[in-house]
């Protein structure tokens, strides 16, 4: 993802560019980030990119953040980045079969805009997002397993379940992990970087490129097009080359309304 | 500087302005809730500018020997105020402040205080001392000049004994924990008032960041036996009755847990759970949406810990 960045910042060094449309957060970081990450492909603000976050940062270190692209069809591509934070991308996820939608949980190290992204086959891109005020300090406080000491012991852990809903399966995966910024003392950069879903026969039910502006512990919901009563396996790896691996069935009952 | 600044905030007390009209000067007014005894009311909203933090209910009551406080602020320009206002009600120096528990809303105004007549259990100095200062860069951030000059300072008064007589009042002291580690209610003897501190709120959504809901169950059982005829709630307005604050912080609290619960069991990620239905029963409760999207924050995690199984594989 970084070298493609830094090549599509090349070309754009080299000469055509298309500038990115006015940004209605006005944020500082806007036009940089959209040639980094949009390159020349066409972007536009749409709102039928549902970006959900809570009204406050409670904990600047674990801020939950949904993107639901569900009323677009066709998407390839879901990113959630944060413009002021020093890591901006959090995620990027290629759906493959599951659904455009993905909520996990980031870190903010300042007041700053949130948004979803999202890539069409036609290499388009839609945005949406807010700001957020938060504390500072989210990306350069140790995590809590680091303070406790204990992160080595946790590394591989995975809990999980996945619910059928309609349409499909709703996974819900927590990984342990410090996710690691780099920008604490003495700590380098560590972080889970990539996560696979595959279903019945190696369907290919997404995978999720995480940078480490994710919180500590990462957890992941996406919706899968499992049925009740199938397997599915999860395929991870972090930037140590530790390998996280699980199963989950999808639970037979179906889940409840949320109410 | 500092007595013309008592002067200052003595009069805009006593005249009962509305903050608006002198720009960061507090607007104390105490109103009558029993004899010698006046409520403070905080404002019933987070912790923003508009209010400079100011969202705590205060209580002053009279003794013969001076004024009692039970929590003081958030801040030593609200905590100068306060001692103003509470000291011409009374006509007598502020001979006493209880503390209620670590929260910076209830605490920070001690700063204005001799430090010998600011008083709190030892497990509420025990962690006011390991974590009161860590609110610090939080409240000046939120609320800037508000805050000028404020430090935590730490009460010089260790409670020791479940009740204190001054000037011929009598106060039970009932250490309880369940809001945050180390909750202290004060009973007031002479009018059977219960100032019950952030175990209960009333009318507000309670607020969870140190929050442990069995033991806070546990302590609302405690103050509904407690010999007590009103409520001060910690946030929200008085209570005339002995239960209706009490009940209604147990149902907030019981409802958050199922929910809470329910959502993580039924695969709802933290921005979906934080944007749940409130119920109608809590539709006049202010603050509820904020309170709840903080309190999804303070339990998810551990609550996916719980509910949610291990999945790995052996590497």
């Amino acid at each position: 993802m970084r070298r493609i960045a830094c090549l599509i910042g090349l070309l754009l060094a080299s000469g055509a560019t298309a500038a990115p449309p006015a940004d209605p957060l006005g944020s500082p970081n806007w036009e940089g980030l959209a040639k980094t990450f949009f390159g020349d492909d066409p972007v536009r603000f749409d709102d039928r990119v549902h970006v959900v976050f809570p009204a406050i940062a409670e904990d600047q270190h674990e801020f939950p953040v949904e993107v639901d692209a569900r009323a677009v069809p066709g998407v390839k591509r879901v990113l959630i980045f944060a413009d002021l934070n020093p890591i901006p991308l959090a995620v990027d996820f290629a759906p493959g079969r599951s659904q455009p939608f993905i909520a996990t949980r980031i870190k903010l190290d300042q007041r700053t805009p949130v948004r979803g992204a999202v890539q069409l086959a036609d290499g388009r891109w839609l945005v949406s997002g807010g700001w957020i005020d938060a504390a500072g300090g989210g990306c350069s406080a140790p995590p809590v397993s680091r303070v406790k000491g204990d992160w080595a012991q946790h590394l591989g852990e995975v809990r999980g379940r996945a619910w059928a809903e309609t349409g499909g399966a709703r996974v819900r995966l927590a990984f342990r992990h410090p996710m690691d910024t780099g920008f604490v003392a003495n700590i380098p950069t560590y972080n889970l970087e990539t996560v696979t879903l595959r279903g019945p026969g190696g369907a290919d039910y997404g995978t999720v490129s995480l940078e480490a502006s994710v919180g500590e512990d990462p957890a992941l919901t996406l919706i899968t097009p499992a049925k009740a009563g199938e397997a599915l396996t999860m395929a991870g790896r972090d930037t140590n080359g530790i390998e996280y691996g699980a199963k989950l069935t999808v639970a037979a009952q179906a889940r409840l309304a949320a109410n | 500087m500092l007595s013309r600044r008592l002067m200052l905030a003595g009069m805009l007390g006593a005249a009962a302005l509305p903050a608006a009209a002198a720009p960061l000067a507090y607007a104390i007014v105490p109103e009558p809730v029993g004899e010698g005894l006046w409520l403070v009311r905080g404002a019933d909203a987070p912790i923003e500018m508009a209010n400079g933090g100011a969202i705590a209910n205060i209580t002053i009551a009279a003794t013969d020997t001076g004024a009692v406080l039970v929590d003081c602020g958030p801040s030593l320009r609200y905590g100068e105020a306060l001692m103003a206002v509470a000291e011409k009600l009374v006509g007598k120096p502020v001979v006493r402040v209880y503390l209620t528990h670590l929260h910076p809303d209830h605490v920070y105004g001690a700063a204005a205080f001799d430090p010998a007549v600011v008083a709190a259990t030892p497990q509420l100095v025990d962690i006011l001392k390991r974590d009161g200062a860590g609110f610090s860069d939080g409240m000046y951030r939120l609320l800037g000049d508000w805050m000028r000059g404020t430090e935590l300072r730490i009460p010089g008064t260790v409670l020791a004994s479940d009740h204190e007589t001054i000037g011929g009042r009598d106060f039970g002291l009932i250490a309880l924990s369940g809001h945050s580690a180390a909750d202290l209610a004060v009973l007031d003897r002479r009018t059977e008032t219960l100032i019950a501190g952030d175990l209960v709120f009333h009318d507000r959504a309670p607020s969870t960041p140190h929050a442990d809901l069995p033991a806070w169950r546990t302590s609302l059982d405690r103050l509904k036996a407690l010999p007590h005829r009103a409520t001060v709630p910690g946030h929200g307005p008085f209570d005339p009755t002995p239960a209706v604050a009490i009940d209604q912080t147990r149902d907030w609290i019981d409802w958050l847990d199922k929910t809470l619960r329910d959502a993580v069991a039924e695969g709802l990620d933290m921005a979906e759970a934080g944007n749940l239905p409130i119920p109608p029963r809590f539709a006049h409760v202010a603050a509820a949406r904020y309170e709840l999207e903080r309190s999804v924050s303070h339990f998810y995690p551990g609550l996916e810990a719980d509910l949610l199984p291990r999945i790995d594989t052996a590497r």
